[in-house]
């Protein structure tokens, strides 16, 4: 009957490949780039290849203070990734169960998740700015500002990370056997048990995606962080910044430095995931496989 | 009975230890609905504050009055006037919003149109010419991978291809095909347009993959063993089944597109007007309760697309 693959498949095949030639192509032109010799510029062709504007972005010779910017961004990604890891995985574990107000934390999560950022951000803004103004008309006239990286900062990325992580929840416990629960409560485990010993382990590649998801996306936000940040800036933000004024190729070894800690943090995920469901298929249920 | 006490033992001594405690009697008196409280509580309380009461924020404050370095809490519609200054006066000529509105749903249209092209046949490659399941994840894979990236430097990544002296002006000038460099190819529509394609295919894949996946193969032999060719397949079968994924697909791009300011001011070298940049040029002039009407206003506009495109499709049961 089959006769090897029909015409369609190699066209499309084609159009795939461009697709993700489309997607790579440009950013691996910036990390190439980011090698430029002293002299090089902006563009192709390489003029020499050299560390040499990475190294000055780590000498802190460069335009602006990424070291700070740095350590901000990461705490920030930190703290994201876990609040929305614990965030996700408890409020996954309650949407099993019908609950009241099920319907309006699912629209919330829809709605901030397609609200367009700069709203959200505007907002969160107005609404530090007013508790500021409260604080000095009522308590303290001294009061410089409640917006911060960890205040409003994370209030904005949650905001963002949080529906992927619940979306993700939706997914795992869409295929999840719940004869398993019911097993080791027989057993005589306690919810929480139940939990940690049979739910977690199952769930936990993903759970280690929502991780990657929550890390990643606030690691490189920026519409969110622009109005809502408060005085300091992120590394995107710093980006952003610099796209209007610089003219030689720093602009790419921070793109580069960028990416380097997006794609670790990528591979640390994607491998742990890996390893964990290989984990699962070797010592994992045997049922089904029985000599019976 | 024994025997799985035993088992337990041997696997986990805290399990038995923990199963005597008193946890385990005031966890059976926690009524379910509290454990779901307690359980979505907390992300409830992180959308409360962050997000929904700064929308209401946003809507009070576009009704408050301003001057030149603070807000004035006091009720005022100079927000929306000065807005829509000149809307009437100048007609039949197009106000000032109007004509950013019209360019930023034009942007719109053609990322959207774009993206579902592209999308919809990534997608359509992924569910169904894709056989074996290593490779269905591990292609899905390299198209997300560039989602975890940042957006920036996928922007600032098209300036060695696009620029003055870029690649393609360079490759195009050897060729003898023009003789000055190509200036709209960057900075421009164009690019913006190119960026945004770039940026939020994605969102169309994943969710469009998502529909065909469910598809049942055999509903697609069954329309070819009735003699369909296969632009009937695709038009009557495939195309109907994929219309969630296709739809929820849409309004995240249209409503990414929207929004945006980022990639309008990046890739339009801060020239093009959008509403989004309308609200950040606002509140770059601490005139917050105008940025907060025109955030108002994309707010409805928005919500009116999304109204518009969910009737054809029941959110909730698709996720």
């Amino acid at each position: 009957m089959k006769e090897g693959r029909p015409r369609s498949f190699y066209v499309l095949a084609i159009f795939f490949a461009a697709y993700v030639l489309f997607l790579y192509g440009p950013m691996i032109a910036i990390y190439v780039l980011s090698f430029q010799g002293p002299q090089g510029g902006l563009t192709f062709p390489m003029n020499g290849v050299s560390t040499y504007w990475l190294a000055k972005l780590f000498q802190g010779t460069g335009i602006i203070d990424l070291g700070a910017s740095f350590r901000r961004s990461l705490l920030l990604g930190i703290i994201v990734m876990a609040v929305t890891v614990v965030l996700s995985v408890a409020a996954g574990m309650a949407f099993r169960r019908k609950f009241k107000a099920q319907s309006i934390l699912f629209y919330s999560a829809i709605a901030s998740l397609i609200v367009p950022s700069i709203i959200t951000s505007l907002g969160i803004s107005l609404e530090f700015r007013i508790i500021d103004d409260l604080i000095k008309a009522h308590w303290n006239e001294n009061f410089e500002t409640s917006m911060g990286l960890l205040t409003s900062g994370l209030g904005a990325h949650l905001t963002w990370t949080l529906p992927f992580g619940l979306l993700i929840m939706f997914a795992i416990f869409n295929r999840f056997d719940p004869r398993l629960e019911e097993a080791a409560r027989d057993l005589g485990a306690t919810p929480w048990q139940t939990f940690r010993y049979v739910v977690l382990p199952i769930i936990l590649p993903s759970v280690i995606g929502i991780g990657l998801f929550g890390f990643t996306l606030s690691w490189d936000e920026l519409a969110r962080s622009s109005q809502a940040i408060g005085a300091v800036n992120t590394l995107p933000l710093d980006l952003q910044g610099l796209t209007t004024t610089v003219t030689n190729p720093d602009i790419y070894a921070l793109g580069t430095i960028i990416s380097a800690v997006s794609f670790a943090v990528i591979t640390l995920a994607l491998g742990t995931i890996h390893m964990l469901n290989k984990r699962q298929a070797a010592k994992g249920s045997d049922a089904g496989k029985g000599l019976v | 009975m024994d025997t799985s006490e035993d088992i337990l033992q041997q696997g986990s001594p805290d399990l038995v230890r923990g199963s005597e405690t008193r946890r385990a009697a005031k966890s059976a008196r926690l009524s379910p609905s509290f454990i779901s409280w307690l359980q979505a509580g907390p992300m409830m309380l992180v959308f409360l504050a962050f997000f929904l009461i700064p929308l209401v924020f946003v809507v009070i404050v576009s009704f408050w009055d301003y001057n030149e370095y603070q807000l004035l809490p006091a009720f005022s519609g100079r927000g929306y006037t000065d807005t829509f200054e000149g809307c009437i006066a100048q007609l039949p000529d197009l106000c000032t919003i109007a004509k950013t509105y019209l360019k930023t749903l034009k942007l719109c249209f053609l990322v959207w149109a774009i993206t579902l092209f592209i999308g919809f046949w990534v997608a359509y490659f992924l569910a169904f010419h894709v056989k074996s399941k290593t490779w269905q994840m591990g292609l899905s894979l390299l198209c997300t991978i560039p989602f975890w990236t940042s957006n920036v430097i996928r922007m600032i990544a098209w300036i060695p291809l696009l620029g003055r002296n870029g690649l393609v002006n360079s490759g195009l000038m050897k060729t003898g095909l023009i003789n000055q460099p190509v200036e709209w190819l960057l900075f421009s529509e164009f690019s913006v347009v190119l960026a945004l394609v770039h940026l939020f295919t994605f969102f169309m894949v994943v969710p469009i993959f998502n529909s065909m996946i469910r598809i049942d193969k055999s509903l697609i032999e069954a329309a070819y063993d009735a003699g369909a060719s296969g632009l009937q397949t695709l038009v009557n079968v495939i195309i109907p089944l994929a219309k969630p994924g296709i739809v929820i697909g849409s309004i995240f791009v249209i409503t990414i597109v929207m929004g945006d300011f980022i990639t309008i001011g990046v890739m339009g070298g801060q020239q093009i007007a959008a509403a989004g940049k309308i609200i950040e040029t606002r509140v770059n002039a601490l005139q917050f309760p105008a940025a907060a009407a025109n955030a108002v206003i994309l707010l409805v506009i928005t919500f009116l697309i999304i109204t518009m495109m969910s009737r054809i499709v029941d959110i909730k049961k698709e996720l």
